[in-house]
């Protein structure tokens, strides 16, 4: 590794959980000590993360720092090589199928294209979770579907395929699907990521008002930093397998470290480089015709 | 020389891991079959739709082509020993043991397979499968046993409609242009197909169409979720199975005459 | 739900012609008479030489199918051929001296049981043995008698 290393002070413990004194276990979900790897790359290394009940908290980071791998985690599709993930106090790599299954129908999760089932019109889709795990009658899946859709204003697409669904609409559709089953947790994949100003904005919205509204867990992984902390109660900055800042989006923009704020101000060059690290550039230019 | 011994290793043990993928693969697909199509008949009645009544055009075309070949071919050769007559049952003999099992189970490949392969492949790509599981819905009972009975339950009616039409086709040629006596067509068919060769063609349809179709959905599930690695799954699919039909063919036919 | 009803219909009718294909291949393309192997009377026949004669090759009559021949078995003991033969029911008045004999359809065709009836007021019935054989012509001795009967002129 010939990057450069820059050395962060440990944080115990972050200062947005901290600061909701008196109440110091309403964590929701507990990332302790996570190490994980793929093929040769190390992705995280001693990662701690303290998700707190009701609020929206974003998991931020550069590119490539594993953060739908974190998602993946959380939810049991992957095993980390240490550590442990606890959903309400229970370590999810213990959990039995049965279990596991029980804890992902109290989560919802949007992934970063809507992942809508492209056999099924836009109905159907919000009623799949209901339909798999219920055996409610047709006019109340109905009524569940077409209130869903309503909220994220998409009422008027239920009899559209997916297919023909801007990437934004699709999202929304994901959303309203995410809600069917009305869950404690829902978790956002880059919910941002290749939308238009509009889509963007309306996404954001939707995303604060239903955490206020339905008084949901809301765990957000994004890099659009600005827009992602307009609405943030608390974050976390990722970057090279570990939490390099966490705290309100305040505090991140004023952390000194040279990580977060070439993250946080978005400049092209600084500890992260912009060049790719290779051989001295006028020697390679004049080496001839050396390969 | 080492690096060719260790490159040779290498290759067994990925094919070796491979192949053991597959078999738990079909293991867990057989124990969870019978409920699927028990508690979910619709969601296989759809899959048969699309394996095998979206197929139907393929074979249809492809079996009247492969009749009349056999009937041109088999009317040339019968001729000589002076026993045209014969072609009735030259016909029907080699389609139904041989070509009828083995064609349709390649063109369900082509068609049904790849299909298959893909919208299982571009479902993993576009984390459709991976919803699914965040959904607390296993996506091997929801979408892969769907897909994988509907093959199953598509290619005996398939090989048999294949067969069907290639007959007539012969018959078509044979009778209609070479002018074959109609009645010793039907007749020599009659008197010397029995039903041991239906039934031969038909368990080697059966055999064909777990195998065709577990090949195409393990190869969706298992691709790679990139547009590439779906590309890849598909081609995997076609030429896998055309291998495994033709070398399971010649086992079956040794197994079934002997 | 109109896209339901068309994948219906359409799975309705693939299946619907698929076990018409299979009725098809089972009822039109094998000879029914196969079938009477389970129902008819069975008979045998003693033979020198069967040649080329298989399982199932029909029985016939005048040219008619009656049966099929079910077993052939060399016996040990009398150093001939034992050929069993199933008849259908309805040919049950066949007289008891009919002659059985072993012969070629065609020049390349295969070999069958021609029976040629007899004159006896009694029948055949299940178990009975036809006792009059004509042995199958094997091709090669005939060929052999005949350049050994120009050889010696």
């Amino acid at each position: 590794m010939s990057e450069p290393r820059h050395e962060v002070p440990e944080r115990d413990s972050p200062s947005c959980t901290e600061s909701k004194v008196g109440e110091p276990d309403k964590a929701i979900v507990e990332i302790q000590d996570v190490a994980f790897t793929r093929g040769a790359t190390r992705i995280f290394d001693g990662l701690n993360i303290r998700i707190p009940r009701g609020k929206i908290t974003a998991v931020m980071g550069p590119s490539g720092t594993g953060k739908t791998t974190l998602l993946r985690l959380m939810t049991g599709q992957l095993t980390p090589d240490r550590g442990q993930i606890l959903v309400e106090g229970k370590d999810v790599h213990s959990m039995s199928r049965t279990e596991l299954y029980a804890m992902r129908r109290k989560m919802g999760m949007l992934f970063q294209n809507g992942a809508l089932l492209t056999d099924l019109d836009v109905f159907e889709n919000v009623a799949f979770p209901l339909r798999e795990h219920t055996n409610l009658p047709e006019r109340l899946i109905r009524h569940i579907v077409l209130t869903k859709l309503h909220a994220v204003g998409l009422r008027g697409t239920w009899r559209m395929m997916p297919s023909a669904l801007s990437g934004g609409m699709a999202r929304r559709v994901a959303m309203a699907r995410a809600m069917a089953t009305d869950p404690e947790i829902i978790i956002y994949d880059e919910p941002l990521g290749g939308l238009d100003p509009i889509s963007m904005g309306v996404i954001l919205r939707l995303i604060k008002r239903l955490n206020d509204a339905l008084n949901i867990t809301t765990i957000v992984v994004s890099h659009d930093v600005q827009e992602i902390a307009s609405i943030a109660d608390c974050s976390y900055l990722i970057s090279n397998g570990k939490v390099i800042a966490s705290g309100k989006p305040d505090e991140l923009r004023e952390n000194a470290n040279p990580i977060v704020q070439q993250f946080m101000t978005g400049m092209a060059d600084g500890p992260v480089p912009f060049h790719y690290p290779g051989p001295d550039y006028s020697e390679q230019l004049l080496g001839g015709s050396s390969e | 020389m080492k690096d060719f011994l260790t490159d040779a290793v290498q290759t067994l043990v990925t094919f070796l891991q491979g192949l053991g993928q597959l078999g738990l693969f079909f293991v867990s697909l057989l124990v969870y079959s019978p409920r699927t199509l028990v508690r979910r008949p619709q969601l296989v009645m759809r899959q048969v739709y699309n394996s095998g009544a979206m197929s139907l055009t393929i074979i249809l075309t492809c079996g009247l082509f492969v009749g009349m070949v056999l009937g041109l071919q088999g009317f040339d050769t019968l001729q000589r020993f002076g026993a045209e007559e014969a072609l009735g049952t030259f016909a029907a003999l080699s389609l139904v043991k041989e070509l009828g099992p083995v064609l349709t189970a390649l063109l369900f490949a082509g068609r049904a397979g790849t299909a298959l392969a893909s919208e299982i492949g571009l479902m993993r790509a576009t984390d459709q499968l991976a919803a699914m599981e965040m959904m607390a819905v296993d996506p091997i009972r929801r979408v892969v046993i769907p897909r994988f009975l509907g093959g199953v339950i598509s290619m005996p009616f398939l090989a048999a409609i294949f067969n069907m039409v290639a007959i007539f086709g012969a018959y078509l040629v044979g009778v209609s242009f070479m002018g074959v006596d109609e009645g010793s067509f039907w007749s020599q068919m009659y008197a010397n197909v029995a039903v041991a060769d239906i039934n031969q063609g038909i368990i080697k349809s059966v055999v064909f169409g777990v195998v065709a179709s577990l090949l195409a959905v393990f190869e969706g599930y298992n691709s790679v979720p990139t547009a590439e690695g779906v590309g890849r799954a598909t081609t995997r699919t076609v030429v896998i199975t055309a291998i495994v039909v033709l070398i399971m063919d010649y086992m079956l036919t040794a197994a079934l005459i002997g | 739900m109109k896209q339901t009803r068309a994948v219906e219909v359409g799975t309705g009718l693939f299946v619907l012609l698929g076990f018409g294909a299979l009725f098809f291949l089972i009822t039109q393309t094998t000879g029914l008479n196969q079938e009477i192997g389970n129902k008819g009377y069975n008979i045998s026949a003693r033979f020198e030489n069967v040649g080329d004669l298989k399982i199932r090759a029909p029985v016939t009559i005048s040219g008619v199918t009656i049966g099929r021949v079910t077993a052939i078995a060399f016996d040990a003991e009398r150093l001939n051929a034992v050929v069993k033969m199933t008849i259908a029911p309805q040919y049950d008045k066949l007289p008891d001296d009919s002659e059985a004999a072993i012969l070629t359809a065609g020049l390349i065709g295969g070999q069958y049981v021609g029976l040629t009836p007899g004159g006896s007021e009694a029948f055949l019935q299940d178990g009975s043995e036809v006792e009059f054989t004509q042995s199958a012509v094997v091709l090669e001795n005939l060929i052999g008698k005949f350049l050994s009967s120009v050889g010696s002129k």
